[in-house]
């Protein structure tokens, strides 16, 4: 019988694919690669590699500690790679983000407030962001995410540098 | 015979022929088979298509409610979702049908077309054939008529409201719950995060292996939501052998390839000229624009994440020039 070996991508272990144009211009397709952004990325920037209309998916290496973060609206963290533990915190003053404010918004410091708990997720693991609450992220080592999310003031927009531009 | 399926729809259907197949008219469409082959017929032309090719793409437009846009379900026959009505149509998207005037496009209330495609592929698809299946993990769609497969063609869609595995949504897949590691995917973890909520958070916080997930999908091409932020979906799916239709986008989707490979033919929405191919492998993320269509390859079962864009707004704008068919001006 045979043996099927999945081949999953991390930032020290990922062959990206091929775009052949026949006839079309290849920055239609926006084509990149998770794992190659991370590789040049500054730990915890949020770098769009999906974007439609308001909506994004952000690659991010998440490397040492996060600042500490907060969205008015559910986002998802898919773990691409590696080990990374997300801690969450109700803040007692709810106005840090604004009812209406779209993508996830930076705190200067941990906000008080209720511990809401923790998850620890590791290669391919889905985390759900919960709308109105802080959170801060932990590697100890370099790990990438994907994360499901609205385009917000920290979304990093470098499409000429991760895509594809000639045939 | 006209068969009564709601009080409102009447699904036009003979009844079975020698084959103990029934024939399917609407419209000026009609819809027949025998052992091996589906027959369309519509006032210009004919067309013929193998029996396993046309009922997996027809349980796909069903299950998908015909989808976003355009469901080709070869190059001469598809639909176009126009969320309330939707058009059957024989060679309005070839080239060579339009020239030709061989053409023909009608346009039905969901309701109509909903049932009698459903009824179509209740009575067409037979016992032990699967069109949701890979071609070796299923029977054989050919023969004459021999029993059903209810059970496989009306599975459960999964459609997550916020995210799989909160309380009250949509729930993880287990051997208990009915769902085994597919063949392919016996080396994927099936280690679930650490999640600890604190008293009063249980609904809050929450984490699942989205990978263990797929890899007990049962069925094939077949992008199903997991994750909802208002209109972003994130619709994972298990990719082997040939997506059994050709997408022709009505809004731009994204493509990220979690594990394995798969190749893209990306053609011309309209009149199908090649644009490009695409092969994806792990962390390979491209968009697929609004005004092509497309058809994927999966050499190995593999784990495809189709994100969506759900806002109804968005096939007018583009018909109507608001937009540009790409997501992403640079």
């Amino acid at each position: 019988m045979t043996e099927y070996a999945t081949r999953f991508g991390s930032l020290e272990g990922y062959e990206k694919g091929s775009l052949e144009i026949i006839d079309d211009d290849p920055k239609r397709y926006t084509y990149s690669n998770v794992f190659e952004v991370a590789k040049t990325s500054r730990p915890w920037e949020k770098v769009a590699v999906a974007k439609n209309m308001e909506y994004v998916l952000e690659a991010v290496r998440a490397e040492g500690t996060s600042p500490w973060r907060i969205c008015s609206h559910d986002e998802f963290a898919i773990t691409m790679d590696g080990d990374i533990e997300f801690r969450f915190i109700k803040p007692k003053d709810a106005s840090v983000v604004p009812e209406k404010t779209e993508g996830s918004v930076r705190l200067e410091k941990e906000p008080a407030g209720q511990r809401m708990g923790t998850v620890r997720a590791r290669n391919g693991h889905m985390t759900l962001l919960p709308a109105g609450a802080a959170y801060q992220m932990r590697a100890e080592r370099p790990s990438v995410l994907l994360i499901q999310g609205i385009s917000g003031a920290d979304t990093v927009f470098k499409w000429a540098e991760i895509c594809q531009t000639v045939r | 015979m006209a068969v009564t399926t709601a009080p409102e729809v009447k699904v036009d259907a003979t009844e079975a022929n020698e084959h103990g197949y029934r024939t399917f008219r609407i419209g000026e469409f009609e819809f027949r088979r025998n052992e091996y082959f589906v027959y369309i017929t519509w006032p210009t032309g004919r067309h013929v298509m193998s029996a396993d090719a046309f009922l997996k793409a027809l349980q796909r437009d069903v299950a998908w409610d015909f989808f976003y846009g355009i469901v080709n379900f070869d190059g001469v026959i598809g639909t176009v979702n126009h969320y309330g009505t939707v058009d059957l149509f024989a060679g309005r998207y070839n080239d060579s049908y339009r020239k030709a005037e061989l053409d023909h496009l009608e346009n039905f209330q969901t309701p109509l077309i909903r049932e009698t495609f459903k009824q179509m592929l209740d009575d067409w698809t037979n016992d032990g054939f699967d069109p949701f299946a890979s071609p070796t993990e299923t029977g054989s769609a050919f023969g004459p008529k021999r029993g059903n497969n209810r059970k496989a063609i009306t599975r459960h869609r999964v459609a997550a409201k916020r995210m799989v595995s909160v309380p009250g949504d949509e729930q993880i897949r287990t051997d208990t719950s009915g769902f085994k590691v597919n063949r392919h995917f016996k080396d994927v973890g099936q280690d679930e995060p650490d999640v600890r909520p604190e008293p009063g958070f249980e609904n809050e916080i929450a984490s699942f292996n989205l990978f263990a997930y797929l890899s007990r999908s049962d069925v094939t091409w077949n992008p199903s939501v997991v994750a909802a932020c208002k209109n972003s979906l994130a619709c994972p799916t298990t990719e082997e052998y040939i997506l059994p239709i050709v997408h022709g986008n009505d809004r731009v989707e994204w493509f990220v390839q979690l594990s394995d490979e798969i190749w893209w033919n990306v053609e011309d929405r309209d009149s199908g000229v090649a644009r490009c191919n695409l092969v994806m492998k792990p962390g390979d993320v491209a968009s697929m624009p609004a005004d092509i269509r497309h058809q994927g390859y999966a050499p190995k079962r593999s784990m495809l994440l189709v994100w969506e864009n759900a806002d109804p707004r968005l096939p007018a704008l583009l018909s109507s020039g608001k937009l540009p068919p790409t997501a992403v001006d640079f």
